[in-house]
């Protein structure tokens, strides 16, 4: 009964509550405030040379961040191995499939389209701007707005503060203009 | 042009002030192991929930489906809550430190970084948090996909000086 709800897709007030509890719980375990993208910034200051202040600074006293990045991805590996979903039945909205089979592209319940993202289409101008410019513009763009959806959107609005407001607004509004006026000009390619 | 000392809320460490943070001095090791077990609950979330499905991103921004809206609004608030709740009962760690909030100034990097990390949330369908759970579900070439983020991180603390903030 138990592995049963565990192996199928978790609803949204499910998810929901549990993302949401990961803030007292950081703040408990010792006043950590939830938020992921600044991995990024730790792992520049460990591992990348170059003496720019924005990356000096003492990055192992940050390291619990480290940890945590490190459990998700583990906690990737254990629900995709242990957890998967027996009889995959989950869908996605008739209209995106339609729009979707137009490019090629099918939905075979994995997170990612494997005819989008694969090593070869990283050398293909598609796949360079779906998964190097993509991710550059996270990189660049959660450091420049100070936080990502963990920490500007989950944290900084849990504690009411009102420029992750703004920045959550604007994560929204880049990628609306982005799925609807620009990808659909990359998917075609 | 100086900058403020710090537009950088996720680190404890300010920019330029150094402050100590005495939790993480006097912590021992093993508490590092509190936030692995943290990471593994929230990877297995992220995944369960198709958090990290590039679909169901996608679905999001063309207003196709509720799913996104529902996780991202019950969790803000329940962390409403839980924030209001450890504040008004002034809770502590399980270890008895004092727990902390600070404020957030605000800059024009929450538009314009804000914008840039939209458009890179539409095309990757993954911010940071799901790119680690991508990576752990088998998908290794998002490896490819952090290594850029974590790239455009470094030309960001590169350029910092230059950009309006």
């Amino acid at each position: 009964m138990f592995i049963s709800i565990l192996t199928s897709p978790w609803p949204w007030y499910i998810a929901g509550l549990l993302i949401g509890l990961m803030v007292p719980l950081l703040l408990l375990l010792g006043n950590r405030h939830f938020g992921i993208s600044s991995n990024l910034r730790h792992i520049c200051a460990a591992c990348l040379p170059g003496k720019i202040p924005f990356f000096s600074y003492n990055w192992k006293k940050e390291s619990w961040n480290l940890f945590f990045a490190g459990g998700i991805v583990i906690g990737g590996l254990i629900a995709s191995a242990l957890l998967a979903d027996k009889e995959p039945s989950s869908s996605i909205h008739p209209q995106l499939a339609a729009e979707m089979a137009g490019y090629g592209v099918t939905y075979a319940h994995a997170p990612l389209p494997a005819e989008l993202f694969n090593w070869p289409a990283l050398f293909t101008l598609k796949g360079f701007l779906l998964m190097i410019a993509g991710g550059f513009l996270v990189g660049f763009g959660t450091r420049y707005a100070g936080g990502c959806t963990s920490g500007h959107a989950i944290m900084g609005l849990s504690t009411l503060q009102w420029p992750s407001l703004v920045a959550t607004c604007c994560f929204m509004a880049g990628g609306f203009v982005m799925a609807n006026l620009v990808l659909p000009l990359i998917l075609h390619l | 042009m100086s900058l403020p000392s710090n537009t950088d809320f996720e680190v404890d460490s300010p920019d330029i002030s150094e402050v100590t943070n005495t939790t993480a001095k006097k912590a021992p090791w093993w508490r590092q192991l509190q936030y692995l077990a943290a990471g593994i609950i929230f990877g297995i979330i992220l995944i369960k929930s198709e958090v990290v499905s590039w679909f169901r991103i996608q679905e999001m921004f063309r207003l196709q489906s509720f799913h996104m809206y529902g996780v991202i609004g019950s969790a803000v608030f329940t962390g409403i809550i839980s924030v209001m709740i450890i504040k008004k009962t002034g809770a502590k760690t399980f270890y008895g430190e004092p727990i902390t909030f600070q404020s957030r100034a605000f800059n024009k990097g929450q538009i314009f970084g804000g914008l840039l990390f939209g458009f890179g949330w539409a095309l990757t369908g993954a911010c940071p948090g799901p790119l680690f759970a991508q990576i752990g579900a088998g998908f290794t070439v998002t490896l490819a996909t952090l290594v850029s983020a974590i790239l455009g991180t470094w030309v960001y603390g590169l350029l910092r000086d230059k950009l309006p903030h």
